[in-house]
């Protein structure tokens, strides 16, 4: 279904503009973490690597070209203000844009169905653009494209909940397992609380958080997973991460839902204001 | 800390003086292979001349003829599958994340494994110019494509004394992690 009105067209054209400018270009703490951590590095193969990542982005940008081969798949954010009617055609305006952006970016058709394996080529698929919707003041669109790489390395957990220092554990561990695979330096968003399903829904919106500042906590676990010294690609060093950010959620007192959502060096996402 | 060296395929004995963690600007003609085309060349045979040749393990993008995005894809997918182009004389792999046991032994005396920066496909296109094509039935990403590079920016991941830095930092990895237990 094409959108029909100018809202829903207003909506799909945001899509599609903050798709594209997520593939070609970093949001702005992103790169300057990525920057601080390359100028803080002492192993010479890792500073050979960063180079690599910061040229890489710098191509991207003046091409403007996708950064990374993986253009993922389409997960979007929405927040909906009181005048705009929460009906199917905002998911369908949603798709709308996501079609274009294959086309037109051009993304990889990345979206298959997940028994058959069939490429739908526009990614596009049941349930797929992944949409979250939330009221707010303004009508705004997020698109954070995931590729598979770092994504297949996350993993969820209902731990005990008199041993939160567990959590600590876990996510070492889930960084350890990764090793070279996720394409570090990592940005690791951690879900606490909530239910089975809500800690993974946190995990993934923390990686939309500042990577600018991290509690006390968030440094803590991010030390110790850098001590793991799995470094820039596996190939050893002082950064394989160069960020934590943990969202947390009320959940029942005999739980403690934990997920570690894992993101390579492009965490790409962009939002913008749809404008009526 | 010393320049990049440069070399230029087809590779000959100077790949046996790489030592794991040098870097290395790479030109002239790779060849593009995945886990389908191994599979196509081990069944049908190998369509370029295997001496000295460099396989990449990539699956690009390609349009109008160009080379638009050509990051490397995960190497461990074909640890078990270079056996074949190494004995025919394959001096150089190219990928992302390392490599096993099998193929570190497989390269003694032989050659290097190399890696490139995950994820930089802008980078990677920026050194690239395609010069061909083959199997190109098995669509965009598991085709065989020829392409010569211009210096491109590599690191000896795995050289061929058994020198690996991928094992070196997931031993020590392990260790740490170990300390947890």
């Amino acid at each position: 279904m094409k959108p029909d009105d100018s809202l829903h067209y207003a909506l799909a054209d945001a899509t599609f503009r903050a798709y594209r400018e997520a593939v070609i270009r970093l949001p702005p703490d992103v790169l300057r973490a990525i920057e601080m951590a390359a100028a803080a590095e002492t192993n010479p193969v890792a500073r050979g690597e960063f180079a690599n990542i910061l040229k890489n982005i710098e191509i991207a940008e003046r091409l403007g070209v996708p950064m990374c081969q993986d253009t993922g798949v389409p997960v979007v954010y929405l927040t909906v203000p009181p005048d705009v009617p929460f009906t199917q055609s905002l998911y369908d305006s949603v798709a709308e844009g996501v079609r274009r952006a294959t086309q037109e970016v051009p993304l990889r058709p990345n979206v298959v169905d997940p028994l058959t394996r069939h490429n739908s080529n526009d990614n596009t698929g049941r349930g797929m653009p992944a949409i979250h919707v939330r009221p707010g003041a303004k009508f705004t669109v997020t698109v954070l494209p995931k590729g598979a790489g770092a994504e297949n390395m996350s993993r969820t957990a209902m731990l005990l909940p008199s041993r939160k220092d567990q959590i600590e554990t876990f996510v070492v561990e889930t960084v350890y397992l990764a090793g070279s695979r996720p394409c570090p330096p990592l940005v690791i968003g951690l879900g606490i609380g909530s239910t089975f399903d809500g800690a993974a829904a946190l995990a993934k919106e923390a990686l939309l958080e500042p990577l600018d500042t991290m509690t006390e906590y968030e440094q803590q676990i991010l030390a110790a997973v850098n001590r793991l010294g799995i470094g820039v690609m596996g190939l050893g060093g002082d950064t394989t991460a160069l960020a934590v950010k943990v969202k947390t959620a009320g959940c029942h007192t005999a739980s403690l839902p934990v997920a570690v959502n894992i993101q390579c060096w492009a965490n790409r996402h962009v939002t913008l204001e749809v404008k009526q | 800390m010393t320049g990049p060296v440069r070399l230029t395929t087809p590779l000959g004995d100077e790949v046996l003086r790489l030592r794991a963690g040098d870097r290395v600007e790479l030109s002239g003609i790779v060849y593009t292979a995945r886990d389908e085309a191994h599979l196509r060349m081990q069944k049908d045979g190998i369509p370029f001349k295997p001496e000295g040749a460099v396989i990449y393990h990539c699956g690009p993008v390609i349009g109008n003829g160009k080379v638009i995005a050509a990051g490397p894809t995960t190497s461990a997918r074909m640890n078990e599958m270079e056996g074949f182009l190494i004995d025919k004389g394959v001096r150089g792999l190219i990928g992302k994340g390392g490599m096993g046991a099998t193929v570190r032994n497989q390269l003694k005396g032989k050659g290097v494994y190399f890696a490139f920066t995950g994820g930089c496909a802008a980078l990677a296109s920026s050194h690239m110019t395609l010069k061909g094509v083959f199997y190109e039935d098995l669509g965009m990403a598991e085709a065989v494509w020829e392409i010569e590079l211009d210096r491109l920016p590599l690191v000896v991941g795995i050289d061929s004394e058994g020198g690996d830095i991928f094992d070196a930092a997931r031993k020590q990895a392990e260790a740490e992690f170990g300390k947890y237990r």
